[in-house]
């Protein structure tokens, strides 16, 4: 393998591992075949208004099964191993999720049938609205954003309307820190609003002098993520948000983090005004190689009227013989619909509600405390090895630097390299404000034994970042792929299969 | 204690090396005062119990497999869902992983998203296909989000209409709030027997975007290529609203030379999940690549001379362009996705319009029975797909509660967002009704209207 690493990358045919779907199609070949029609039949549409190829792929069921097994197994996964990615909270996701939200009653209901016929549907979400508020301290919380960077948009939206319903139109400024996610500042920009960025102190806090300096009648509020993306708790968090709502302005919580504060702080108890969850890092629905996620919304009592339509509601209460009516209601000044029909249910709302279900009050607090345990445990038996620049008790993850005195080893060399190891890297190169920077979140399914062979292989690395730097800079070395050309990638800007000779357009 | 792996020992061996005596001392930066509340929530449950729990639940439901036959759309159709697909998306390596940000050991997924942009590009006509966004509304706002950048906000006007989904167009409205954009022709009282071609008329200099929907919220089927042309003759852009079934038998939108195609991919194998997760397709020409929301993945080799694929153009992505990104788009569909490419590869060139087909040949046969029921008519003479509108004479939420006491769900009540469909009902048929279902919906329609 170590020889194949140093070959120049030359060569003109490459080598396919695994050849795409048009690659594998042949003429005549089916998968799947449907009934013949059981009615009379109708002439199809004039010609002028049908398609007259359907350059599809040709494949057999085995063809197409084995296709996406050969897949499958060139991706590392929280099922195959240690993914401490940082701000992503990889956790195991439960089997029996998996079978909950499949359910043929979940899985086959239409999001317009009548709510008579719904009510499972509709008291899963109430329930789950409620327990979202409970665990987070907000008066009421909508389901229906998708993820997080669109459960940040619904926030702003509704911090937005807040303002303008009391005539006050001259807030345009959203303070951001400097350690923000992007999804922050770009959430903003989509409302035509400007962004001020604070910068963080010395243990990693918000700026409390440039947060003051920031504070005026045109901020429309700040976007803080607690704990942050260093994986600190701001110590000054409730000078922060005194400062905010002291000119007037809104307190947004970017949610990403709540892994951290589950049964240990209710932000809503904190002045946040706002947050998104992120409900496929917290609450255990799993990735998906990059969604769905689920980003819904909690709002304190001032906001609760801008929420987005419509929300689950009671439609008639019950009593000793029967069950209320859930339904849905629309907030008197909602800012509108986010999304087509209510949500992430099936994928998302039905695994969350299993998970909370199976956790309880005591088992929530176990999570994030075991979260915390793990975390401070990496931190503690890395931190004589690699810099770690704000060197205090973490939360559920903590940011090194991967980076050493005198050599040309950088984060992503390191990161490479634990593929080496079977490990999957954490997060490289955020926070902006860490040099070189590694973000490590363990979460807290992982054992110590683990937790030890990562910070072994990690320690190792180190070493080898001395002792034999080509390791590193070549990695990864023993899995399938190597490094990427990123630079042709961008250039050439294949973004399609070969397709047929033939293909048209028509 | 349900998933957390560790043993009191070991977790007071972690304390010591930490330097603390228990797991609460790791919390005192917390403000005191709000530290550890009492979660008010029931207590926790076995697996045992949740597996009973949620059964109940989902049972409370009446489903469109097992209890009712469904004439309901919208915007959501209950199609077949070939085995394999759940089998593939059941496959821990597809759906534990995170976004394949370190390429080397995600390949799979990258391959998978780039198979299903070439698949998505083949069935709209298009070049291109971004690797998702949350649903089929949240990628036509998108497009107006293309849209208003390609112009750099100097076109302020975007025609939608009337005729795309009432939710789509409610979900364009709040995305451009902050946005100094007017939108045109979003009208719920605008006359909806005009022909397509009617829209020219409002589009002028100032037009950065029309949006069209194929076939049209009521099912209907029209050729789009002069409008598409009237509205480039003003330098605006067109963005077609596509059913992805129908595409199977229909021409393109991108043979029509619309410049951006979206919609739901809810219909390619994925169940309706009470509304989601579904996935929206995004496709747009090669020369509005750099201006496309979401992730993108591309062709290149590894450094073992190997095919391989990467995330590229990422410059373009919130990430990176913080509050100049087009969109805020991080997380998209990528399971949902990949269900929907592996429903595609199953069945391929001949199933997928096959199934068109049948939805064609049975929405006609039930159009064609439904409107020899005295009282009752088609709305509309225009060719359609596997939808149609139906004038029922008496409010809909009355013919509906009668259905549904003979087990059949109702089509949707156009009254809600068009007051001069009041009476009317837009019915889906697809592969899974059978002549029997519709039959039956036939004659229980009769019953009603001569009541």
């Amino acid at each position: 393998m170590t020889d194949a690493v140093m070959e120049p990358k030359v060569k003109t045919t490459p080598k396919i591992v695994e050849p795409t779907l048009f690659d594998l199609s042949s003429p005549g070949r089916t998968g799947v075949t449907m009934p013949a029609s059981d009615v009379p039949a109708t002439a199809l549409p004039p010609d002028d208004l049908l398609r007259s190829d359907l350059p599809l792929p040709e494949l057999a069921e085995v063809d197409v099964v084995r296709h996406y097994i050969h897949l499958s197994k060139f991706n590392y996964s929280v099922d195959s191993g240690f993914y401490p990615l940082g701000s992503c909270t990889m956790k195991y996701n439960p089997k029996i999720n998996e079978d909950t939200c499949r359910l043929p009653g979940f899985l086959h209901t239409h999001p317009l049938q009548p709510i008579e016929t719904v009510q499972g549907n509709l008291v899963l979400m109430f329930t789950l609205q409620e327990w979202l508020k409970e665990i987070a301290g907000f008066a009421a919380v909508t389901l229906q954003p998708a993820a997080g960077a669109h459960g940040e948009f619904t926030g702003v939206l509704m911090m937005r309307a807040y303002h303008k319903s009391r005539g006050d139109t001259k807030r345009m400024k959203m303070l951001i820190p400097d350690a923000a996610h992007g999804t922050n500042p770009a959430s903003v920009g989509m409302m035509g609003m400007s962004v001020v960025t604070i910068p963080s102190d010395e243990r990693g806090n918000v700026d409390l002098k440039a947060l003051e300096a920031a504070c005026d009648h045109t901020v429309v509020g700040m976007m803080l993520t607690n704990p942050n993306t260093l994986g600190l708790f701001d110590e000054n968090i409730e000078k922060v948000t005194e400062l905010v709502h002291g000119c007037g302005g809104l307190m947004y919580g970017d949610g990403a983090n709540l892994n951290a504060l589950l049964g240990i702080v209710r932000p809503g108890d904190l002045g946040f005004d706002v947050m998104h969850f992120n409900l496929h890092k917290t609450f255990s629905v799993p990735h998906g190689g990059g969604g769905p996620g689920v980003g819904p919304v909690g709002v304190a009592a001032h906001l609760a009227d801008f929420l987005p339509e419509p929300l689950v509601g009671i439609v008639e209460d019950g009593d000793e013989g029967t069950a209320p009516l859930y339904g849905f209601v629309k907030p008197t000044k909602s800012i509108g619909r986010m999304k087509a029909f209510h949500g992430h249910f099936g994928g998302g709302f039905v695994r969350s509600f299993t998970y909370i279900a199976m956790h309880g009050p005591d088992g929530l607090k176990d999570i994030s405390q075991y979260a915390v345990l793990n975390a401070n445990y990496l931190q503690a038996r890395l931190r004589d090895t690699y810099k770690v620049p704000y060197d205090r008790i973490c939360m559920h993850e903590f940011v090194a630097e991967g980076r050493f005195k005198g050599s040309n080893v950088r984060a992503l060399d390191i990161s490479k390299r634990l593929m080496d190891y079977n490990f999957h890297p954490p997060t490289n190169y955020f926070p902006l404000i860490v040099h070189e920077a590694l973000m490590i979140e363990p979460t807290e399914t992982e054992n110590k034994d683990t937790l030890d062979a990562f910070a072994e292989a990690m320690i190792k690395i180190a070493e080898e970042s001395k002792s034999q730097p080509e390791l590193l800079h070549n990695a990864p070395s023993t899995t399938q792929f190597g490094r990427m050309d990123e630079v042709k990638a961008a250039r050439e800007l294949v973004l399609c299969c070969w397709l047929p000779d033939n293909y048209g357009s028509e | 204690m349900t998933y957390i792996p560790t043993s009191p020992t070991e977790r007071d061996a972690m304390l010591e090396i930490i330097g603390v005596k228990s797991l609460d001392d790791l919390f005192e930066d917390v403000p005191a005062r709000h530290r550890f509340p009492m979660l008010n929530l029931p207590p926790a449950l076995t697996e045992m119990e949740a597996m009973n729990e949620l059964s109940g639940l989902a049972q409370a439901n009446e489903n469109v497999r097992n209890d009712l036959i469904s004439f309901l759309g919208a915007g959501m159709y209950n199609h077949y869902i070939p085995s394999v697909v759940d089998h593939i998306l059941r496959r821990g390596e597809f759906y534990t992983a995170y976004t394949p940000y370190q390429p080397e050991i995600s390949q799979g997924t990258l391959q998978a998203i780039f198979e299903y942009q070439s698949l998505m590009a083949t069935l709209t006509g298009m070049d291109v296909s971004n690797a998702s966004h949350y649903d089929g509304a949240t990628a036509t706002a998108e497009a107006v989000n293309l849209a208003y950048a390609q112009f750099r906000g100097k076109r302020k006007k975007v025609v939608v209409s009337p005729t795309v989904n009432p939710q789509y167009r409610a979900v364009i409205r709040t995305y451009v709030q902050g946005m100094d954009l007017e939108l045109v022709a979003d009208n719920a009282n605008a006359d909806l027997d005009s022909q397509p071609d009617e829209l020219t008329g409002l589009l002028d200099d100032n037009t950065s975007l029309l949006i069209v929907q194929y076939p049209d919220f009521f099912g209907r089927v029209y050729d789009y290529t002069k409008l598409i042309e009237a509205a480039h003759a003003k330098g605006a852009l067109v963005c077609v609203v596509a059913n992805p079934t129908a595409l199977a038998m229909f021409k393109t939108p991108g043979s029509m030379g619309a410049d951006i195609v979206v919609g739901d991919g809810q219909p390619l194998g994925i169940p309706m999940w009470y509304g989601g997760p579904s996935v929206g397709f995004f496709t747009t020409r090669k020369n509005f690549v750099h201006k496309m929301a979401g992730r993108l993945v591309g062709e290149t080799v590894d450094n073992r001379g190997q095919r391989a694929y990467v995330l590229t153009l990422t410059a373009r992505e919130q990430h990176i362009k913080r509050e100049r990104a087009t969109s805020n788009i991080c997380t998209n569909q990528g399971l949902i996705a990949l269900g929907t490419a592996v429903y595609l590869s199953l069945l391929g060139k001949k199933g997928l319009r096959q199934v068109a087909e049948l939805c064609y040949q049975k929405a006609h046969y039930a159009a064609a029975q439904l409107s020899q029921i005295d009282g009752i008519g088609l709305c509309f003479t225009d060719p359609f797909f596997h939808e149609f509108a139906l004038c029922v004479n008496r409010p809909v939420s009355e013919v509906n509660a009668h259905l549904l006491e003979h087990g059949i769900l109702g089509g949707y009540d156009l009254g809600q967002d068009y007051p001069a469909l009041k009476d009317h009902m837009l019915i889906a048929v697809t592969e899974m009704n059978s002549k029997e279902d519709i039959d039956m919906f036939v004659e229980v329609l009769s019953e009603v209207s001569h009541d």
